[in-house]
């Protein structure tokens, strides 16, 4: 019977979760404000809050120009219109685009320095900054490892990182992960020869933005052939008013190496637009593996559509070497708008590309998401699960490009897409973008849409479930082939997130 | 346990009347049976005692134990002890058989202020009820309905009332796409659960799955309304001569 043990461990989870959920009171748990004296530059963006943002970091010359190049560029540039999505005209110079704590002035040396109050936060969070994260409560514990499992933590509060863990223990092991602000003065041979070769400067609207005014993010460099020894996770929180948040992460996987890289995002509730443009770009060396999973929980704007998080990222990975490995997992409920496609550049041969994303809109929020699958080397895999579930008034998009190109020899891309519907005021749209210029490719595309069926919802509650239970339970299935691919703990929270984005969209 | 009375009821939709007036009785500890032609009322009296969508009550009542049921909200009728065995059990695609019982389960005991079954409790309980039904360990972690044969599905379903242990159980043409070996299979795990505090409604249209599940009584409904009752005999009676006969009896 050692199927059933197996099984009552994964059925303990799921039930905890429903347990979790019942007990959340608030439609957004997330939603308070941590009153922390902060440090502004000027409102808006110009060549001097470019150089500002560089000083405050005490960033070495060539960092400077580098933003600085970027910010002409920008300046050039228009913001892209072909998403399908519809918010109000963002001014840009109406933006504070550097805060931070006051008591970070001095950046501490380790984290008792750290003002007690945005620990404070991280705790209100669940983020364990000093603890170890021990799976609490789930059933089937007793089987796990007794020391728990390690994950060490970067957290990025509006544009400063606040502290990283366990730095010791990944030292030894040779893994370099701190803020990247910290990897430009510490490590620039590094940040020089990567920062921008996945995603450059020119490469988009946003992105160049971001190029110009980053403040702060992670820098992950794992050395060859080293698994690294616990997951790395960063948390990113935007809590100062007409914020933007522009972080960077950059993360170099050596050759046969392997990381598990978390992300999880949240943000106050607040009446006014709040902007997001951050940028993950990922090097993998020959037989190096990464895993990258994104829970992003920024607030979603209130039940009339007022407020919420402008969510404008760009997150690439570029597989360099031969057997290198990416996959990509990404559980969206929050932001009022997702402009989102992290994408796998398969250049080594069988390289391999996986994209596994759930995309959940409410009320008013808009999705406009999928990923670029570019095959370029012979022998590449890439593998696309999507599931966009909409609610309310809200509209979900998968956009996805999956492109072989001429010397992307018997390559083989499998795309599923499915869409669930609930209610008959929202909608679900598929655009998939389909290139194939050799003749030893294939491609397959798989689509359905579907909606939430009152026979489900009727035979749920006939079984005792309210109905939010019921919709949580069923869409909770729907998504189950990415809710799997997640980390466990990731999974338990994508499961409540799952839950709690639905609330109030049946009955 | 069950008490109908003068239920009338009618399409949310359209403006079509389905019951006419339907009174019954169902006393703990007793099965009855409810027979009659297609079209005759006998799986909307199911649907709107469990609170399904798309009726209204135009009149009458229903009571479970006292408690008028036709207030409630499904799932509250479903704490309260009433189950319904589908006819066409609904397909739930990526949720385990499992999760969804633990769910139902545990939801059930909250919303009765019970304290919720430990994991281990839970296991050991569906192991033991799940043998009897000849149920394996697959089934149980496949998601709730999807690829069981018909068999698997009726069989299911029975897995969950002997799961949820309700005190009123409504069996909706349970015999339907069932073939000998499966029906027997049913039919033993509905009499295992037969028990002085539990009382069962049988809706079928055939006689065959009466001979497994012995009624203490038999109701014959025509047209929106009970129109004879009896005793075991009175299946035997439409088994032999169809519901013409009775049906014109009443006519006349």
């Amino acid at each position: 019977m050692a199927g059933l043990d197996e099984l009552n461990v994964k059925e303990g989870v799921e039930e905890e979760t429903v347990e979790a959920v019942k007990s959340l009171a608030g439609t957004y748990k997330y939603g308070w404000e941590t009153e922390i004296e902060m440090e502004y530059a000027p409102k808006g963006v110009n060549p001097d809050i470019v150089r500002l943002i560089s000083e405050k970091n005490d960033e070495p010359e060539w960092m400077t120009e580098w933003r600085l190049e970027a910010f002409a560029r920008w300046e050039k540039l228009d913001e892209p219109s072909w998403a399908l999505l519809n918010y109000p005209e963002i001014d840009f110079q109406d933006q504070y685009y550097y805060a931070r704590p006051k008591s970070m002035e001095e950046k501490p040396k380790s984290l008792d320095e750290v003002d007690p109050k945005l620990l404070a936060t991280y705790e209100k969070l669940g983020i364990p900054l000093k603890e170890q994260m021990i799976l609490a409560g789930v059933e089937g514990a007793e089987d796990m490892p007794a020391e728990g499992r390690k994950v060490a933590v970067d957290a990025v509060f509006d544009s400063v990182s606040v502290g990283t863990t366990f730095q010791a223990e990944l030292k030894k092991a040779g893994v370099i992960f701190c803020s990247i602000s910290e990897a430009i003065k510490e490590h620039p041979e590094l940040v020089k020869k990567y920062l921008g070769s996945v995603v450059p400067v020119s490469d988009n609207y946003y992105a160049t933005l971001n190029s110009a005014v980053f403040s702060d993010g992670s820098f992950v460099y794992i050395p060859p052939n080293t698994r690294c020894p616990m997951e790395l996770s960063t948390y990113f929180r935007i809590n100062a008013e007409n914020t933007g948040q522009f972080e960077r992460t950059l993360i170099i996987a050596d050759k046969g190496s392997y990381v598990s890289y978390l992300e999880g995002c949240t943000a106050p509730q607040r009446d006014t637009a709040q902007l997001h443009a951050a940028v993950v770009e990922i090097i993998i060396e020959e037989d190096a593996e990464v895993k990258y999973s994104t829970v992003q929980n920024w607030f979603p704007g209130d039940e009339e559509g007022k407020g919420g998080i402008y969510n404008f990222v760009t997150k690439r990975a570029d597989c360099r070497g031969d057997r290198s490995k990416v996959m990509w997992t990404q559980v969206e409920t929050g932001s009022a708008v997702t402009w989102k496609y992290p994408s796998c550049i398969l250049r080594g041969a069988e390289s391999q590309g996986e994209f596994y994303s759930i995309a959940i809109t409410n009320n008013y929020q808009q999705a406009d998401t999928g990923t670029k699958m570019v095959h370029l080397g012979r022998d590449t895999k890439s593998r696309i699960v999507s599931k966009g579930i909409s609610a309310g008034k809200a509209q979900n998009t998968y956009r996805g490009l999956v492109s072989m190109h001429p010397k992307a020899k018997n390559s083989r891309n499998y795309t599923q897409c499915d869409s669930l519907l609930i209610g008959d005021k929202c909608g679900a749209h598929t655009v998939p973008y389909i290139e194939v210029k050799n003749n030893s490719s294939r491609v397959e595309h798989e689509a359905t849409t579907s909606k939430v069926d009152e026979e489900q919802m009727f035979y749920c509650r006939q079984r005792g479930m309210d109905e939010e239970e019921a919709v949580a339970l069923i869409v909770n299935g729907f998504a189950k082939e990415v809710l799997q691919a997640l980390p466990m703990e990731f999974a338990m929270e994508a499961q409540q997130l799952v839950a709690i984005s639905l609330e109030g969209s049946v009955g | 346990m069950l008490k109908i009375n003068n239920l009338h009821v009618k399409l949310e939709e359209e403006d079509k009347q389905i019951l006419k007036g339907v009174d019954l009785e169902v006393p703990a500890g007793k099965v009855h049976a409810i027979m009659g032609p297609n079209g005759s009322g006998k799986s909307t009296l199911s649907y709107v005692l469990s609170g399904r969508d798309g009726y209204e009550v135009t009149a009458g009542d229903a009571t479970l134990d006292g408690e008028e049921l036709l207030d409630m909200e499904p799932e509250e009728r479903a704490a309260a002890g009433l189950f319904l065995a589908f006819q066409y059990p609904v397909e739930i695609p990526g949720v385990g058989n499992m999760t969804f019982l633990r769910t139902a389960v545990n939801a059930q005991r909250k919303a009765r202020g019970e304290e919720e079954m430990s994991a281990a409790d839970f296991l050991k309980f569906i192991r033991a009820k799940a043998k009897d039904l000849k149920i394996d360990a697959d089934m149980l972690k496949r998601p709730v309905n999807v690829g069981f044969s018909g068999g698997e599905k009726k069989r299911n379903e029975i897995l969950q009332m002997a799961m949820l242990e309700p005190k009123m159980c409504i069996l909706d043409e349970t015999d339907s796409g069932l073939d000998v070996d499966a029906m027997k299979l049913v039919s033993e795990g509905v009499n295992a659960l037969r028990d002085e505090g539990r009382a069962f409604l049988v809706i079928t249209h055939y006689q065959r799955l009466l001979d497994h599940i012995k009624p203490d009584v038999v109701h014959i409904m025509a047209a929106g309304r009970i129109v004879k009752s009896g005793g075991p005999e009175l299946a035997l009676e439409v088994e032999n001569n169809g519901y013409a006969d009775i049906l014109a009896e009443i006519d006349a």
